[in-house]
């Protein structure tokens, strides 16, 4: 804690700045997935699930295995596994995106603390980081800045994703399943297999953003991992107005305000300590509340949304 | 949302108005009813049979301790009882919203935020009657979880925010809320390990309803059950809800208030979870701390789904799924299998019920039967 000292208040932006970059990952990940099966015209609430399925998951393989890589892998699998189940399920007629979302998110959650209760003693391998902070001496700016590949990869991903849907001629298939069912069956498109598909692609983000949790930070798996992320995530891509790279802002945004708290507590501000914690689902409503109207729609938001509520 | 249907809607089309057929269909219906649901649960049992037989378990054995630690003995029937009494309450949570089409999932929290509201209440009331206090009490606990349940169906009707994830937010936010309160300026200062309310004192503690060893909170649940039942079944209030619930454009044309009946349906739904609550503090642990968050709420949101929203539905459900947590500590300690194994079962149960919906109706060879014999 002499760090604190030397640094003195500047320790908190750093450690949000830290934070935004570490806690940012999982929510950049479920957000890019949950807007590519938005975009297709299905919301998928159960990423929180899907979220905490992939950090046990992943953190089980990579301790069995000693390859973290191996354990993003499985992460990811788990993630196609349970989008494939939301994506089957929905195609059928009558039954609701929303509530089978519910549903997944209870199973997920509940399929992940059965397998992982002997994992939470063991230590797995977890990924490897480096840090942006090379430049200074201060071992706290350093250790700050650790940062890690897969997040790099989240960031790639967000404009990928985006010049994709624009331009290329699976996004156009997604959008137009996305904007009008009825256009893209009359194009011969089968829509649930569309639809399947990104759900499936959209839980493999979902699974690899776990096993960041648990793989890198905080790095070990508990049953208290993740409380909400996924549903945030969710939340997010209606603010980023279902555009990807928006994501990617809205999950830095996002990354700082939980870290704000745990940032505070680390330079002596410990009382209120627990209303810091409610600060990332306050902020999440907040953005809701500004980004809805009552009277009109999103002009981005994908028609058949608007069909499905 | 689909999924709230009208019950009795499903019939065959061709039906003459003429009484009998008509009846007859609303026979049919509620055996597409009773059919679809029993299909779905026995798949489920084989699923997770299938699934703790992976795990390593013997499923005949699982089952046969299921039933024992939930109704196998009158000592475990109470207990039982005494967990679908909270059921009861927070089933009604996301049931009351269902039927105006509204997915509200925030019951954990409502319950959380009732609860300590209802613990202080009655620290502050300390020389009043036993009675007094625990009107307090309750009224304060539905207050609280109406303010927020009420909170999300506010924010849906007057802003257009999706009601289940805010709904689900403000639970998180009540939880940390509470956290707070009960870490700082609530905190009984001799609860050192677990942060905790003062106690409310033994004198105002919820007694057990006479001839069981089950505390009134399952009267509470009953009552709310059926007062649920009267409003949403048969009454105006509860038939323009279900009209908003049908079609909200028609309800609109109608001349409802439709973001009233939203917001008040949900500050209903919300003190149904708060009461639970307050039950839990004054039948169970005495003080409000961080063991009311045990999960009573997210199993309250299949209790309603399984119950199709029907508040009569949610008394016999609640019942089951409250024997079937009641299991969990038998399944760990005999089976050797983790506690999440209830929440597993749990999950499966929701997932082959949703996915049967789509089966709903199809039993219309019944109807056909029935009507075709009526006709000769």
């Amino acid at each position: 804690m002499t760090d604190v000292a030397t640094l003195g208040a500047w320790g908190v932006p750093l450690a949000v700045l830290g934070g935004a970059l570490r806690v940012s990952a999982p929510f950049l990940f479920v957000s890019l997935g949950e807007c590519l099966t938005e975009k297709s015209g299905r919301v998928n609430l159960g990423l929180e699930g899907t979220l905490v399925l992939g950090a046990m998951g992943g953190y089980g393989v990579s301790y069995l295995s000693g390859s973290p890589w191996l354990g993003v892998a499985a992460a990811g699998a788990l993630g196609a596994l349970f989008g494939a189940l939301h994506g089957f399920l929905c195609g059928r007629p009558r039954v609701n995106d929303i509530a089978v979302g519910i549903a997944l998110m209870l199973l997920g959650v509940g399929l992940a603390f059965f397998f992982g209760k002997p994992l939470i003693q063991p230590t797995a391998p977890r990924l490897p980081s480096f840090s942006l902070g090379f430049w200074s001496s201060v071992p706290q700016v350093q250790s700050n800045l650790q940062i890690n590949a897969l997040l790099l990869v989240g960031i790639v991903l967000a404009p990928a994703l985006r010049w994709a849907l624009k331009n290329t001629r699976w996004g156009l298939i997604v959008r137009t399943v996305g904007e009008s069912a009825e256009a893209a069956r009359a194009m011969g498109y089968d829509v649930n297999r569309v639809r399947l598909l990104a759900t499936m692609a959209g839980g493999v983000l979902a699974g690899i953003g776990g096993s960041f949790l648990s793989l890198f930070y905080p790095g070990s798996w508990n049953e208290g991992l993740s409380s909400g992320q996924g549903l945030m995530a969710v939340a997010l891509v209606i603010f980023a107005r279902w555009d990807p790279v928006r994501c990617l802002y809205a999950s830095l945004l996002f990354g700082g305000a939980s870290a704000l708290g745990p940032a505070l507590q680390s330079v002596g501000v410990t009382s209120g300590y627990y209303l810091f914690n409610a600060a990332p689902y306050a902020l999440t409503l907040l953005i809701m509340v500004l980004s809805s109207s009552a009277t009109k729609q999103s002009a981005d938001l994908p028609m058949e949304l608007t069909v499905a509520r | 949302m689909t999924s709230a249907a009208v019950p009795g809607a499903v019939g065959s089309p061709d039906a003459e108005p003429a009484n009998a057929r008509v009846s007859l269909a609303r026979l049919a219906g509620l055996l597409d009813d009773l059919v679809v649901p029993t299909v779905s649960v026995v798949i489920s049992a084989l699923l997770f049979g299938g699934f703790v037989g992976v795990a390593g378990a013997d499923p005949v054995e699982v089952y046969e301790q299921m039933f024992r630690g939930a109704f196998g003995t009158w000592f475990s029937f109470q207990n039982s009882l005494q967990r679908a009494a909270p059921l009861m309450l927070t089933g009604l949570c996301t049931a009351l919203p269902a039927r105006l089409g509204r997915v509200v999932i925030g019951g954990e929290g409502a319950l959380y935020v009732g609860g300590v509201a209802a613990a202080d209440v009655a620290t502050h009331l300390g020389g009043s009657s036993p009675y007094v206090v625990l009107t307090a009490m309750g009224l304060a606990s539905m207050l609280f979880g109406a303010l927020w349940v009420g909170a999300a169906g506010a924010l849906r009707a007057k802003r257009g925010v999706n009601e289940t994830i805010s709904s689900l937010l403000l639970s998180y936010i009540g939880i940390a809320l509470c956290n707070h309160f009960i870490e700082g300026p609530l905190r009984d200062p001799q609860s050192l390990n677990k942060p905790s309310t003062l106690h409310i004192g033994e004198q105002n503690m919820l007694g057990p309803v006479p001839g069981l060893d089950v505390h009134y909170g399952l009267v509470y649940g009953i009552v709310a059950c059926v007062l649920a039942w009267l409003l949403m079944d048969h009454s105006v209030f509860g038939f323009s809800a279900r009209i908003v619930g049908g079609n909200p454009r028609a309800a609109r044309l109608s001349g409802l208030g439709v973001p009233r009946l939203i917001i008040t349906v949900c500050a209903l739904a919300g003190a149904a979870a708060g009461l639970a609550g307050m039950v839990e503090v004054a039948a169970v642990h005495g003080k409000a701390n961080a063991s009311l968050v045990a999960g009573y709420g997210y199993t309250g949101i299949l209790v309603a789904f399984l119950a199709r929203h029907r508040p009569l539905g949610v008394l016999p459900v609640a019942l089951v799924l409250g024997g079937i947590s009641a299991s969990g500590g038998l399944l760990q300690r005999t089976c050797n299998l983790p506690d999440a194994t209830v929440n597993v079962l749990q999950g499966i149960l929701f997932v082959v019920i949703l996915a049967s919906e789509t089966y709903r109706g199809k039993v219309d060879w019944f109807s056909r039967l029935l009507v075709k014999g009526a006709a000769t």
